[in-house]
């Protein structure tokens, strides 16, 4: 039973509260894409035992769409962040990377 | 015999004495009892059978790890089966029968698997019953199943009902014992929001039984004195008869509350199921004894040693007259020196260790108690009870040296702490070799959601085995959780308990140490299970070398204790027979509930008419009062049919059919979505979004749009109406609105952050009637207010107006092929409009329909319905629909998917019109076949139908569906595979045009 | 290898049981096999044993990084059923269940299939289409599923509520010969048989890489050293994407949790399988007696094993209302697995961008009841190199083509 915190409203929201939304930071592929570049869009995760960056929803709260950087094997959460950004906010990383030193990094 | 004492019981009220029943024999005992003390307390020491070999059972512990004495409690809709009488209050009335045997308890036929146990060793059913192949099925496993499972199914619905609550707090402490108490006052006097649990109605654990002394007070004081404490505090709350069933992930907990298990009927519920959040979880769960494995260990009379300590301090319940003490430790002295000054004999003291000092065998000698050092049972005499032990050198391999008349046995293999909710979450253990067991490792903790320790234990449940050590442990595990949450804790001095010097334990596993295979095959393990030392050798010798096949392959500790009593013996008789070292194999893995759980509170009061949120239009009682047929919409429910007396319900909705086609339907289609999308990009926007082009949407009109999704399958589908220059209205289909608005905020929250669009789901703020048929602008213009002749309001236009006084909108679409108008009216209007439609209509033959006469018309129509068309594989080319989709523009959801080999393929599945020449129903899902079989031998399939229905406009059947190239097979005659009642058969159809009725559109264009 | 039988039980009975072999071998790792499983769950060992049974390839080691059978093979609901809607599903769920009707026989272990029959039921006018598309389909697939009516349900499950207020059942798909089995002895089972043809099972052995040369897998990197090999079957389930890592190519897998729990036994009171899918819960009772309960997946990834308590919650609600008789049994104890869901929540029987390196997984919530046909269409992947016809349509780049096995399209039942 998660608890993240939004960072629209600053509230601990409990994850009956939030609807889930998975992999973070996906780039989108449209018409003009060639079909492996469509397809790595639309299905090939990278589905990390360990750090992993997500999208959730606080859909019974503010509304708003917003990501985490959480531990897949420990569930351990390690900071959220607004949804309109293309990549992890450096401070966030360099926290992990302080936390997690074996991790490989974002990209 | 069991018996009564004169004189005694903490906890018994003798004043008030409660009848009960077990097995419809009437007994008395007293407020205050478990059912277990007045079981005991009447001489009832066999209590059930077990579940394999159908041996005879009697009452082991005191606790809920009891594994034998379970039984069916109650009547009715409160029959409860598995109930464990050693947690049982008792109440006035209580009725209770023993489980799993038949025909009676003493005399029970399926002992008779007992007599061939030795044929039905851990495992024999894997290696048996496999020929005939069919006798599995209608003679094994029939016998199998009837021959194990415990309590008799309930019958009836559950008379009672369940609550859910939550609480939030600093710190939950879980367990009401001395440890549990005096971390509390700890965290309660810093300040901290603290809950406490105890899963009994009593608070101070073991140290009130055993009579310990704390800062020169009985430990009663203490308990008392907290609890006072505890209780001024407007921080702290303190629930007993609250079990800590379950530690989740960051800080959640279930516990569960028996509010009314001992009163029941009073109308309070009968649990309560806490939701709690807690900032970090402090386990003071104490320990549980550990029986000793020796030959005849699970004949009735044999106990563990401090629940009969409990039985005689607690309600003053002797379970024997001679009770023979067989120990590894020196605790279980505290029984034997319990028994004799309540009176009682205490023919020996067989402990398995050859030097024996201490205080309590001193004490024990003193007061003339025989003590056999470095002896053991050789086996326990009796048959439903116990009537004497053999002893033997524990070193031996079981030779009798001596036997001793004795009517229960008090064994004590040592203590293993609760570790159920430190692991539930990952918190690993670390072996004690000192008290050979396993305890919380406090340097591997389950991890909270900021990496930090989650869990503390306390106490003995942390290792601390005396009331001296389980305080200080427990006051620094407090300040310890208190310092992580940044609680800044008061100095305070840890209460000081008198203690007694204990001698080490020696671990010992089987008794006696060389014990031949025919005593290890009468040493169980598991009780309930009928898991022997034997079986576990067994397992090893087979292979079965991972504790967790060990416990799948024998059942050990998977009955309803969870392995409470048997998990750790049978581990090391596992080591033992693999050479390994005892934490080298490791436990099995913890699992919530610590004790089971009823799921009447799991599920809460979510039942019947309240199982699910109910949606409601405005119109929603009135369609009740009409006596509607309702079917489930999502949480909608939506009258199906109108059916009036006599009436089947497809008479019902064909009527309903024939008069919206003649005169005037009433929709109520309230339930449609309606999505605002506002803001300068709202166009651009939309243009994404829908295949077509909604920019471009003059302001006043209507247009029907497609949704797809990222892989290019149609996900939904509406009119789209453009209300100003930067606000277009959405219709979604009545289970999509919720959906459609997630998914328009996710693209403009996570994609087009930049663009600037605004969305409001209004779905719930209006409701809307259609009103349908070739009278439907009679009685518009009846209602009057505006103008909604064919010049002022065409087809796919909307318009603001008013209607019969009544404030609306009025979008001229139709979904039926009529003339028909939808109505829009604020939702609190929404009932008063309905009624003013359906008084204004009369004279116009207004008639209400329902969603299956819609359907039809639709269909008729050969108008798409998202859901019946789509599945989530179909595209809008697949239905005919290119021109609802726009070639000029470079991106849309879907179009890329789309452009997809698989998706672009001119082979695939398309619309078309089926009738069957006969002009029956083609059945509902029907594929049409092909020549010849596939690689896997599957008939060929070339199309499906999609929808098929009766019309009664038309007098024939009439489908829509998907045919390979279908369009270009106009006339072609193909077949469909057919399966009705079991049976296989084919139906030859034509490949029409989809649109039945009407197609120049000349009754909607009036 | 000693064959199992009652005459067996009776001789060893004779002397306290100290006369069985070893079900299987616990031998230390060969330089070089012809072919290397990695991972001895119900799949990887089904794989190894066709490979040997079907195709003579008996050189085999089977590697898993903790105990046989300890992932999901031993922590699903047991259900077997074959009634699914696309054609190359039908095709391998039908040979698993028709492999597991003689599995027991042929494995010289009971593995305790019980074709109970399993009902689907159907709770809206929807899900009524959705069954009855299923069942023209299996009819012509060869797949013996019936509809029946609301009173041959209450006929079949005394203890169902069929007039819920709610959501009152409109009837069933019936598959009379779908049902469950005993999970671990299908473990058991299949590797005693390839321990018996001389394959090696190699027990606490951790892959920690792949190692290949110009494009050809040619061994693994292990806790107990290299192990060389000229085929490569990676088997692991939930652990699929770290594999799959180390070989070099992703794949369109997420790990989610699946969580199921257990009752306290009861004597029998249901006999067939019950799955409700419009409220999210389904329900046997084993052999013990247990009421054994699933429900959804958790949303996210999740390599923990355990899963939210809301789920739970939501199942129990489900079935209290579909069984209300159940209210008062009690959960005795809830556990978590980690599946690995595709795009399409379809498996994956495939070649890989490494040459002779193969793939099986994607099973989702649904893979217990596929390890026969499972094992079998792998085997014949890795013997031959190419799919035959029940793996054909499984490959892992169908999702560049758009060529979905979508099962959800019926009537929302994905696995």
């Amino acid at each position: 039973m998660l608890i993240l915190e939004c960072p629209y409203c600053g509230v601990k929201a409990e994850e009956t509260e939030l609807s889930p939304g998975y992999e973070a930071h996906l780039k989108r592929f449209g018409p003009g894409s060639t079909d492996e570049e469509f397809e790595s869009y639309m299905f090939a995760r990278k589905n990390p035992k360990g750090v992993h960056f997500e999208r959730w929803r606080h859909v019974y709260g503010c509304g708003k769409w917003f990501l985490a950087a959480r531990c897949t094997a420990t569930l351990e959460v390690f900071g959220t962040y607004p949804a309109q950004t293309s990549e992890p906010p450096a401070d966030l990383v360099a926290k992990i990377k302080a936390k997690r030193p074996d991790w490989k990094g974002y990209k | 015999m069991s018996t009564r004492l004169a004189k005694g019981g903490r906890l018994i009220d003798r004043a008030a004495s409660q009848e009960f029943s077990f097995n419809g024999k009437r007994l008395k005992g007293y407020k205050g009892d478990t059912l277990a003390a007045a079981l005991l307390a009447n001489d009832q020491m066999l209590v059930g059978r077990s579940f394999k070999y159908h041996r005879p059972r009697g009452i082991v512990a005191a606790g809920p790890e009891e594994p034998n004495a379970l039984v069916n409690l109650g009547k009715g809709g409160r029959f409860e089966p598995n109930q464990r009488v050693t947690t049982t209050e008792l109440f006035e009335g209580l009725e209770a029968t023993s489980q799993n045997h038949w025909p009676s308890l003493e005399f029970d036929v399926g002992v008779v698997n007992n007599y061939v146990a030795r044929f039905l060793p851990a495992g024999f059913y894997y290696k048996t019953f496999i020929h005939p192949r069919p006798f599995w099925k209608h003679v094994f496993e029939p016998i199998i199943r009837q021959s194990a499972g415990l309590g008799a199914a309930p019958k009836d619905r559950d008379a009672d009902r369940y609550e859910q609550a939550y609480a939030f707090c600093d710190l939950l402490v879980v367990g009401g014992g001395v440890a549990g108490l005096q971390a509390a006052l700890v965290a309660g006097r810093a300040g901290a929001r603290v809950i406490v649990l105890e899963q009994t109605a009593q608070f101070g654990g073991r140290a009130v039984v055993d009579g310990e002394v704390i800062d020169g007070k009985p430990a009663d004081d203490f308990v008392a004195a907290a609890l006072a404490e505890l209780g001024s505090m407007s921080n702290v709350t303190v629930k007993a008869r609250t079990m800590g069933a379950g530690v989740y992930d960051h800080g959640y907990v279930l516990a569960d509350e028996k509010v009314a298990d001992h009163t029941p009927g009073d109308g309070r519920p009968k649990h309560r199921l806490w939701r709690i959040r807690a900032g970090k979880i402090l386990t003071a769960t104490g320990a549980i004894e550990r029986p000793l494995s020796f030959a005849g260990n699970d004949l009735p009379g044999v106990m563990l040693a401090a629940s009969v300590r409990d039985y005689v301090v607690n309600f003053a319940v002797s379970p024997g007259d001679r009770t023979v003490v067989v120990t590894n430790n020196d605790d279980a002295y505290r029984t034997a020196i319990a028994l004799k000054e309540a009176g009682l004999s205490v023919p020996a003291i067989i402990d398995a260790r050859t030097n024996v000092t201490g205080e309590l065998p001193a004490k024990a000698r003193a007061l003339g108690i025989r003590i056999e050092a470095g002896r053991g049972v050789a086996k326990v005499l009796g048959g439903k009870r116990v009537t004497g032990v053999s002893i033997c050198l524990q070193a031996g391999e079981g030779a009798v040296i001596d036997e001793i008349a004795c009517d229960a046995v008090a064994m004590s293999g040592g203590w293993s702490p609760v570790v159920h909710l430190w692991s539930h979450c990952g918190g690993k253990l670390t072996w004690d070799t000192t008290n050979a067991h396993f305890r919380p490792d406090a340097a591997r903790p389950p991890l909270n959601h900021d990496g930090g320790a989650m869990v503390y234990a306390a106490g003995i449940a942390n290792g601390a085995m005396t009331t001296a050590a389980a305080l200080a442990d427990a006051d620094a595990a407090a300040r310890a959780a208190l310092e992580a949450l940044g609680i800044k804790a008061k100095a305070g001095k840890v209460p000081e308990a008198a203690t007694v010097v204990e001698a080490p334990m020696e671990a010992v596993w089987i008794m006696p140490q060389g014990a031949t295979p025919a005593l290890k095959a009468k040493m169980w393990l598991d009780y309930q299970n009928d898991v022997k030392v034997s079986d576990v050798q067994l397992a090893a010798r087979e292979g079965y070398e991972s504790v967790e096949h060990t416990k799948r392959y024998t059942t050990l500790g998977m009955a309803t204790d969870q392995g409470k009593l048997s998990n750790i013996n049978g581990l090391a008789i596992l080591a033992g027979a693999l050479n390994e070292d005892i934490p080298q194999v490791g436990t099995t893995t913890f699992r919530p509930p610590y004790t089971p759980v009823t799921l009447g509170a799991l599920a809460g009061e979510a039942r019947g008419e309240i199982f699910q949120p109910l949606r409601r239009t405005p119109m929603h009682g009135w369609h009740e009062k009409a006596g509607a047929y309702m079917e489930p919409v999502g949480l909608w429910r939506r009258p199906y049919t109108f059916p009036r007396t006599g009436e089947t319900h497809e008479q019902a909705v064909h009527r309903e059919v024939i008069n919206t086609r003649e005169k005037l339907g009433l929709l109520d289609a309230s339930t449609l979505g309606k999505i605002i999308v506002k803001g300068p990009d709202a166009g651009r926007f939309l243009d994404m979004l829908y295949t077509g082009v909604m920019s471009s949407l003059p302001v006043g009109k209507c247009r029907y749009g497609l949704m797809c999704n990222e892989q290019g399958f149609l996900s939904d589908d509406g009119v789209v109406a453009r209300i100003d220059e930067e606000t277009w209205l959405c219709h979604t289909t009545s289970g999509g609105a919720d959906r459609i608005h997630a998914w328009m905020e996710d693209w403009l929250q996570c994609e087009w952050w930049d663009w600037k669009v605004y969305t409001a789901n209004v779905t719930e703020q209006y409701a809307q009637v259609a009103v349908v048929g070739p009278n439907a602008r009679k009685l518009l213009e009846k209602l009057g207010g505006m103008d909604v002749s064919k010049e002022a309001l065409p087809f796919m236009q909307w318009a603001d107006g008013t209607l019969g006084g009544f404030p609306v909108r009025v979008y001229r679409i139709s979904f039926s092929g009529e003339l028909s108008y939808e109505i829009a009216v604020p939702a609190s209007l929404g009932l008063a409009f309905w009624e003013a439609c359906h008084k204004a209509g009369a004279e116009f033959g207004a008639m209400p329909y329902g969603t299956e006469a819609l359907h039809i018309m639709r269909a008729e129509k050969g108008f798409i319905m998202i859901g019946d068309e789509t599945d989530g594989t179909v595209i809008p080319q697949d239905l005919n629909l290119d021109w609802a989709i726009s070639k000029k523009k470079e991106d849309f959801l879907g179009k890329r998917g789309q452009m997809r080999n698989h998706l672009a393929s001119p082979d695939r599945w398309k619309l078309v019109g089926f009738e069957a020449l006969d002009g029956s129903v083609i059945p509902d899902g029907a594929y049409v076949v092909d020549a010849g079989v596939n690689a896997n031998g599957q008939r060929n399939v070339q199309g499906r139908i999609t929808s098929t229905y009766f019309s009664p406009t038309l007098k024939k059947g009439i489908a829509m569906g998907l045919l390979k190239h279908g369009p270009k097979r106009m006339g072609e005659v193909v077949e469909f595979g057919t399966f009705k009642n079991g049976v296989k058969g084919t139906l030859k159809a034509r490949v029409v045009d989809p649109v039945f009725f009407d197609k120049d559109g000349v009754k909607q264009n009036v | 290898m000693k064959r199992y039988s009652v005459f067996a039980i009776a001789r060893e009975a004779l002397r306290y049981h100290t006369g069985w072999e070893r079900a299987w071998r616990s031998p230390e790792p060969k330089k070089e096999y012809d072919a290397i499983i990695v991972g001895a769950g119900g799949h990887g060992l089904a794989t190894a044993y066709y490979l040997g049974k079907n195709f003579g390839i008996t050189n085999v080691a089977i590697i898993e990084k903790g105990w046989l059978g300890g992932g999901n093979t031993g922590r699903n609901t047991t259900i077997i059923r074959s009634n699914y809607l696309q054609d190359p599903s039908a095709a391998i769920y039908e040979k698993a269940r028709s492999l597991y009707e003689t599995l027991s026989q042929d494995l010289n272990y009971n593995v305790m299939f019980s074709p109970r029959g399993l009902l689907m039921l159907a709770q809206t006018h929807h899900e009524v289409r959705g069954y009855l598309r299923t069942v023209h389909a299996n009819a012509l697939q060869g797949v013996a599923t019936e509809w029946i009516e609301p009173a041959r349900v209450k006929e079949l499950v005394p203890i169902i509520n069929i007039d819920g207020p709610r959501y009152p059942v409109l009837g069933a798909l019936y598959q009379a010969r779908g049902g469950t089995a005993r999970h671990d002895a299908v473990a058991w089972g299949y590797a005693r048989a390839c321990s018996a043809m001389g394959m090696d099972i190699i027990q606490q052995c951790e892959v920690k890489g792949v190692r290949s040369e110009g494009g050809v897998v040619k061994g693994v990197e292990t806790s107990k050293g290299y192990i060389g090999c000229k085929k490569l079957g990676i088997v692991v389930a939930g652990h699929s994407g770290q594999v799959a890592d180390m070989a070099g190519f992703r794949l369109p897998v997420e790990a989610v949790a699946l969580q199921a729990l257990v009752s306290e036994p009861i004597k029998p009171c249901m006999d067939v399988v019950v799955m409700a899918n419009t409220v999210h819960g389904y329900m046997s009772q084993s052999d013990k007696g247990e009421m054994v309960i699933g429900g959804g997946t958790d949303g996210f990834n999740n390599f923990t094993q355990r899963g939210s308590f809301h789920h739970i919650e939501e199942t129990l609600r489900a079935l209290v209302e579909t069984f209300p008789m159940i209210s008062r049994l009690k959960m005795l104890r809830q556990w978590g697995g980690i599946v690995d869901m595709t795009g399409d929540r379809s498996p994956i029987i495939s070649k890989t961008p490494l040459g002779n390196c193969f793939m099986n997984c994607g099973w989702g919530t649904g893979g217990f009841k596929a390890i026969p046909g499972s094992g079998w269409a792998m085997a014949e992947l890795m013997a031959k190199g190419e799919p035959g016809p029940l793996a054909a349509d499984f490959s892992m780049w169908r999702f560049k083509e758009g060529q979905f096995i979508d099962e959800s399209v019926a009537a929302g039942v994905a696995h």
